[in-house]
């Protein structure tokens, strides 16, 4: 899916193709970046300022580096999730420099050219994890609505009725910054009982500046942030890969996949050094870039410098919105982040597409990890694939006239998930001389199978038959471990012939 | 396989694409393909959503909006292309060819040039295409692109068709100079041309003997030929002889130097092209 090679002319049409409509809807993502780059700042449990300083500087850099133009980068839930036991066991500098290591890890990853295993991440795999997402934003909002006054869930309420009936009134402004404006200029007159940003912690006064993680470059420092680095590293490319996808899809374009995972490891590891906590692509933002008219580059990297520019100038009235508002914008976020439609489709897809998608919500939700998730949503389909593939397998048989001899036929597919159905196929009680058992319509993928016709002639030897197997050679072509169908144009006739 | 692709728009160049086309079919009996490029513009028919929110099902609402509209788009764009190519086919009917095939194709013009291309002798293109800003003097912003990519020589056509009778072989002493050379004497392009070989040098530079050597080529292939040699800057020297003697057509080696080196000072193929107002047959 890669486009052929790399050409300056098209990465200058990456940039300024779409410039008008880029700035337009790069503004409108820089404004809806604030609310939520200061949530996930909260989730990770640091400052505003670490969550503000990391959505600039991914945003930028990925517009630089990045394979996916009009995709939005910056701090996300996904990755702040994963760190929040990290920074309360050992505290902000930690962080850093688990985000540095993180993204020298996806880097590593795109050199390898690791965006093709994206293939093994099926359709129900890829919904849990959006509903997943959208779950885990939404469980980082309730200690926001927990033990909090009445005047809340007005003002969260009041934000959601903006957030959603504005659209149905005007299109020329973005909701969300309308919802926020109004709820903080309301709290400012009536000095309502509700917490704001500012008591949350630090927001940046002046730009960010390079700062070394201070932590001591030990093994035993490797040690405590390199399961915090890998985890961040695989859901940041999920998550990345996923939306790009998705923005594929919705534009009819092509990115670069390996190119985005380096890109996100090189946005990743600078962060790391201005201050910035670990981010990845956002699905919500990313949507709402394209449906502003976000296609190229620029929108990205206009998204970044904006807020930037917001947060520093603006710090005294960043400092008084309401965390009511937020709590509003995020719920917005979540609500547009997952899939409604999987809800419907439970009934009508098949079962066990249907129990990937639930896994992976519950072991995210359980684990607040969508690595885990993913990893096991990846088993589970692999396994029910295997079950499948595994139905597609008979063995017919026939006694000749005089009733000494048995020609058995095995039919399918012959792999160790269908070894068990294989050997209880014959009949070792039956007295025969011989028995011919013709497997040249089977195909023998692994040795476990292999193993198992040995087993079964072996049994048959025992019980005084002499057997003969035919069609061994064109059976068992398929355990060789590259099939190489594909530089081959007449090999997949062959292999899917009858007689083979 | 034998035959050409020329690659026509709706710009001020097609006709003149076309009647080259022609030209070049009727001197190397070739067969025209014709191809048209429908390129769908980014993020032009948008909607205006500045609303920042996602709703319910947002994404599949996307999903089928933008779909949508990219559908109704095509569809305009598809049936300007057939009647773009069926004028591009009666007109190089008038003009004697039949052999003739069109096609119609989605997608990026310079892909379509390696893709549908690679299996023709010349491709034959406009200096500029629908969205070039004649005013600025800017080239076509895919025709750089489409030549680096293409396999074979790329004759660039100018506004209008002239009959060419008198052709300028600039040659630089490189490998990509000597083979155009040898294709010009290879393909009968030159029969009935008089052609000047300008070598862009002073008296007694090495470039000189090799210069001489290929007008001997030439001359003993039966081609009419003589040799300017002059000092200066190539792309300068190339206008001014070119406006001297008039030459219908100039024939050339296409970027012959290092991609670094022409980003950082603009490569002379482009600057020639952009200079020259006759066709150009860049030569690989």
């Amino acid at each position: 899916m890669n486009p052929r090679h790399f050409s300056l002319s098209q990465y200058r049409q990456e940039w300024f193709g779409n410039v008008r409509a880029d700035t337009l809807s790069g503004l409108v993502v820089a404004m809806a970046l604030i609310p939520e780059a200061i949530a996930f700042s909260i989730i990770a449990g640091v400052d505003p300022k670490v969550g503000l300083f990391a959505s600039f500087s991914i945003a930028v850099i990925i517009a630089f580096v990045g394979g996916r133009p009009g995709m939005i980068s910056a701090a996300t839930a996904a990755t702040a999730v994963l760190m929040t036991p990290l920074v309360a066991g050992h505290g902000l500098e930690y962080l850093l420099a688990a985000t540095v290591l993180a993204g020298v890890i996806q880097v590593v990853f795109g050199l390898l050219k690791l965006g093709a295993l994206m293939r093994f991440v099926s359709r129900s795999v890829m919904t849990g994890f959006v509903n997943a997402l959208a779950i885990l934003i939404f469980m980082a909002q309730l200690p926001e609505l927990t033990d909090v006054t009445f005047m809340t869930y007005v003002l969260v309420a009041g934000a959601l009725a903006i957030i959603y009936l504005l659209p149905r009134v005007t299109n020329a402004v973005p909701s969300p910054l309308v919802a926020i404006v109004v709820i903080t200029v309301l709290t400012m007159i009536f000095q309502f009982d509700v917490r704001n940003v500012g008591d949350m912690g630090e927001l940046p006064d002046a730009f960010p500046v390079f700062h070394l993680p201070m932590v001591p470059l030990t093994l035993e420092t490797l040690m405590i942030i390199l399961p915090y680095s890998l985890a961040v590293a695989v859901v940041g490319l999920l998550e990345s890969l996923m939306t790009a996808q998705l923005i594929d899809d919705l534009t009819d374009t092509r990115s670069n996949r390996n190119q985005e995972c380096a890109g996100q490891g090189i946005a990743n590891f600078c962060t790391g050094f201005i201050g910035g906590m670990a981010g990845c692509a956002m699905i919500g933002q990313s949507m709402i870039n394209v449906k502003s008219g976000g296609r190229g580059r620029f929108s990205t990297f206009i998204a970044g410098v904006v807020l930037l520019i917001l947060v520093v100038v603006l710090d005294q009235w960043v400092r008084q919105i309401p965390m009511p508002a937020l709590v509003a914008v995020m719920i917005m976020v979540s609500i547009g982040t997952f899939s409604w439609s999987s809800i419907k489709n439970l009934k009508d897809h098949p079962r066990s597409s249907s129990v990937v998608m639930i896994s992976v919500v519950a072991v995210v939700v359980a684990t607040h990890n969508l690595a885990i998730g993913v990893l096991v949503g990846v088993l589970l389909s692999g396994i029910f694939f295997a079950w499948k593939i595994a139905q597609l397998f008979g063995v017919r048989s026939e006694l000749s006239e005089d009733g000494t001899a048995r020609t058995y036929h095995v039919e399918g597919q012959l792999f160790f998930a269908s070894v068990e159905d294989f050997n209880a196929a014959f009949d070792f009680r039956e007295a025969l001389e011989k028995v011919v058992i013709d497997v040249s319509r089977a195909h023998i993928w692994d040795i476990s199978s292999v193993g198992a016709l040995d087993m079964v002639v072996m049994k048959f030897r025992r019980e005084g038959a002499e057997v003969e197997i035919v069609g061994l050679n064109e059976a068992s072509a398929t355990i060789v471990d590259r099939l190489a169908v594909h530089d081959k144009p007449d090999a997949l006739e062959d292999f899917m012939k009858e007689g083979h | 396989m034998d035959k050409l692709t020329a690659f026509i728009d709706s710009s001020n160049y097609a006709e003149s694409v076309c009647d080259h086309a022609a030209w070049i079919a009727g001197q190397l009996g070739l067969s025209v393909e014709l191809v048209h490029v429908l390129e769908r513009k980014q993020g032009h028919h948008a909607p205006a959503d500045l609303s920042g929110s996602i709703g319910l099902g947002a994404r599949t609402a996307l999903l089928e909006e933008l779909a949508e509209l990219d559908a109704q788009n095509a569809k305009v764009a598809q049936k300007r292309g057939r009647l773009l190519l069926e004028g591009a086919l009666e007109r190089l009917a008038a003009e004697g060819v039949t052999e003739v095939k069109t096609r119609l194709r989605n997608g990026d013009f310079v892909e379509a040039v390696e893709d549908v291309g690679a299996d023709s002798r010349v491709i034959v293109i406009g200096k500029r295409g629908e969205g070039a800003d004649f005013a600025s003097g800017h080239l076509g912003s895919n025709l750089e692109r489409a030549v680096r990519s293409a396999k074979q020589p790329v004759f660039v056509a100018a506004r209008a068709f002239k009959p060419i009778h008198k052709v300028l072989v600039a040659y630089d002493g490189g490998p990509s100079a000597d083979k155009a050379v040898e294709r010009v004497i290879g393909s009968r392009i030159l029969k009935e041309t008089d052609a000047t070989l300008l070598t862009v040098c002073k008296e007694g530079d090495p470039m000189a003997g090799k210069a001489g050597t290929a007008l001997k080529r030439l001359q003993d292939a039966g081609v009419t030929a003589k040799l300017v040699m002059r000092p200066g800057h190539a792309e300068k020297v190339i206008e001014d002889v070119t406006a001297e003697i008039g030459a219908d057509l100039l024939v050339m080696g296409a970027y012959g130097h290092s991609r670094i080196r022409a980003l950082v000072i603009g490569s002379t193929t482009t600057a020639v092209l952009r200079a020259c107002k006759i066709p150009v047959f860049l030569v690989r």
